[in-house]
């Protein structure tokens, strides 16, 4: 009885809509003649970085969050302005964003004799504001919450806040950190929390439609090679000397690593492709959960120019499948940060072998 | 356009910035705070759980010697009242005897005393008699008889 009562409302919901779409659609329409709408770009443009946010489109006119643009120039250093003079093709002090070539999308300057350069360029993008504003949403929630456990008199009972973050926060370090890694799984525990609820509220954030959310910014690659570089350096520095004697000088037969040393290059290419996999899933993962999301609510975009009865039923179906999709997507939020934790974990764990000679003692007698 | 796979550098720069900062932050100030309140809290609840234990033992060790040194309290009242009761029959009992023995004596002595006291009255009659006798010797036969019968009367009355 409630689920059809759910799904009217969907169905009123997605018809109240309706109107204003075609309204929008029908002024784009008048405004690109007889082009169709270009699916791939828009989901391009929503996926990937900008110099500044577009909220909303209200009656034809944009709102966006203008963004600081921080580029060096080759004649005058470091320049720093915002966005707004760069929005619609205009160039500002020798720069403007390239609109076609390798640097598609990109601030380029124009250098005196004319030829074109990428400067080195720190901008504020949409995804840097994203995780800067992430940033501080996770440091205000684990602070408040590490604050709730301080100022708690001895031995009582923390507050509901304190308790919900000590639930997730122990769920990992229980559950991943100290089953992977083992005794010493403390000395990691900090980086790989941070990393999970780091992840965790990126996606999430990603999630919600609207400022300050929306950003893609865990489906970036710069954002992942990040993340996977702290976990390569946590593997592979705090690794301990018999991990580096398994990898250079590994158990096998001695013709597989002299004199061509076949298994350390193996084994040196695996500490390399682990932390890349990780890389690769996350970015995949993401950027995959949001085209989908995007692509889903193009269907009422494209399905306009099919007639009314077409486009009612194609909106239904989108709006429903977005609601699907969203659900899925929260879950995949929370389990590519658990993955991402739990492999690193894993790593971790296999970069400190212990008491391996015992073991490999073992199977060479078990097979004698 | 440039690939989904080039990482940008602007982006790389912000996000190691503000991954470092969160990372230092929450590793000094955030996430040690929690897990070692819960550390903490984990410690003092199972230290309570063995104080309690440790306690209930104890309690039911207390129990145990209070209800054993009640059992020997009652014991001993009992046993102490009967003791009392059979020191003070004996006591009543000797007291008794040593009243009786004192009767005894008492009895003997006078009975003692009596037999003395009627021998020396024998003796007395008996030399009175005597005496008696001798003097009325010579008088005739029937006379002596009926004197002598008369002292015996007469001594037979005497020491009631």
């Amino acid at each position: 009885m409630q689920c059809n009562a759910r799904i009217r409302i969907f169905i009123w919901l997605a018809l109240a809509l309706l109107p204003a779409s075609l309204h929008a659609t029908a002024d784009e329409h008048h405004a690109d003649a007889n082009e169709t709408l270009a699916i791939g770009d828009i989901i391009g443009e929503h996926t990937a970085d900008s110099y500044w946010w577009h909220i909303t489109t209200v009656n034809g006119r944009h709102i966006s969050l203008y963004l600081p643009v921080i580029v060096r120039s080759a004649d005058e250093g470091w320049v720093a302005f915002s966005s707004k003079r760069l929005a619609h093709g205009e160039t500002y002090q020798g720069f403007r964003l390239a609109a076609d070539g390798a640097y598609k999308g990109k601030i380029v300057g124009r250098r005196v004799d004319g030829t074109e350069y990428r400067p080195w360029d720190i901008s504020i993008t949409r995804n840097a504001l994203a995780i800067l504003i992430n940033s501080a949403i996770m440091l205000t929630l684990f602070l408040a919450a590490a604050r709730a456990c301080r100022r708690r008199p001895k031995n009582a009972a923390p507050n509901k806040f304190a308790c919900a973050v000590e639930m997730l926060v122990m769920d990992i370090e229980d559950e991943v950190i100290r089953k992977s890694i083992g005794h010493d799984y403390k000395r990691y525990s900090s980086y790989l929390l941070t990393a999970f609820f780091f992840i965790f509220i990126n996606n999430v954030m990603g999630l919600i439609p609207v400022f300050p959310g929306g950003a893609n910014t865990t489906g970036n690659i710069a954002v992942t090679l990040v993340l996977a570089a702290c976990t390569l350096i946590a593997v592979n520095v705090f690794g301990n000397r018999e991990y580096w004697r398994e990898v250079f000088w590994p158990d096998v037969p001695l013709w597989l690593k002299a004199p061509v040393p076949l298994m350390p290059l193996i084994e040196l290419f695996g500490v390399i492709s682990k932390p890349f996999a990780l890389m690769i899933r996350l970015l995949a993962n993401i950027f995959a959960g949001h085209t989908v999301m995007l692509a889903l609510t193009c269907v009422i975009f494209i399905t306009v120019k099919m007639g009314a009865g077409i486009n009612t039923g194609m909106t239904v179906f989108s709006v429903l499948m977005t609601v699907f999709m969203s659900v899925i997507e929260l879950l995949v939020a929370y389990i590519q940060a658990y993955v991402f934790t739990l492999l690193s974990a894993v790593f971790i764990g296999l970069s400190r072998p212990a008491h391996h000679v015992v073991k490999t003692k073992k199977i060479h007698t078990e097979k004698i | 356009m440039p690939s989904l796979l080039t990482p940008d550098f602007g982006l790389l720069f912000w996000m190691l910035f503000s991954f470092l900062i969160v990372f230092g932050v929450l590793a000094k100030f955030g996430f040690p705070v929690i897990t070692r309140m819960v550390s903490d809290r984990q410690d003092y609840i199972s230290r309570s759980l063995r104080e309690a234990e440790e306690t209930n033992k104890q309690t039911k060790a207390l129990l145990e010697d209070t209800r054993q040194r009640q059992d020997e309290i009652l014991k001993k009242a009992v046993a102490d009242g009967e003791k009392l009761i059979r020191n003070a029959r004996e006591k009543a009992m000797e007291e008794t005897e040593k009243q009786l023995d004192a009767a005894r004596q008492q009895m003997a002595f006078l009975r003692e005393k009596a037999l003395h006291e009627i021998n020396a009255q024998v003796a007395l009659l008996s030399m009175d008699m005597a005496e008696k006798i001798l003097h009325r010797q010579l008088d005739d036969k029937t006379k002596e008889e009926a004197f002598i019968l008369q002292m015996l009367d007469e001594a037979e009355q005497l020491p009631k």
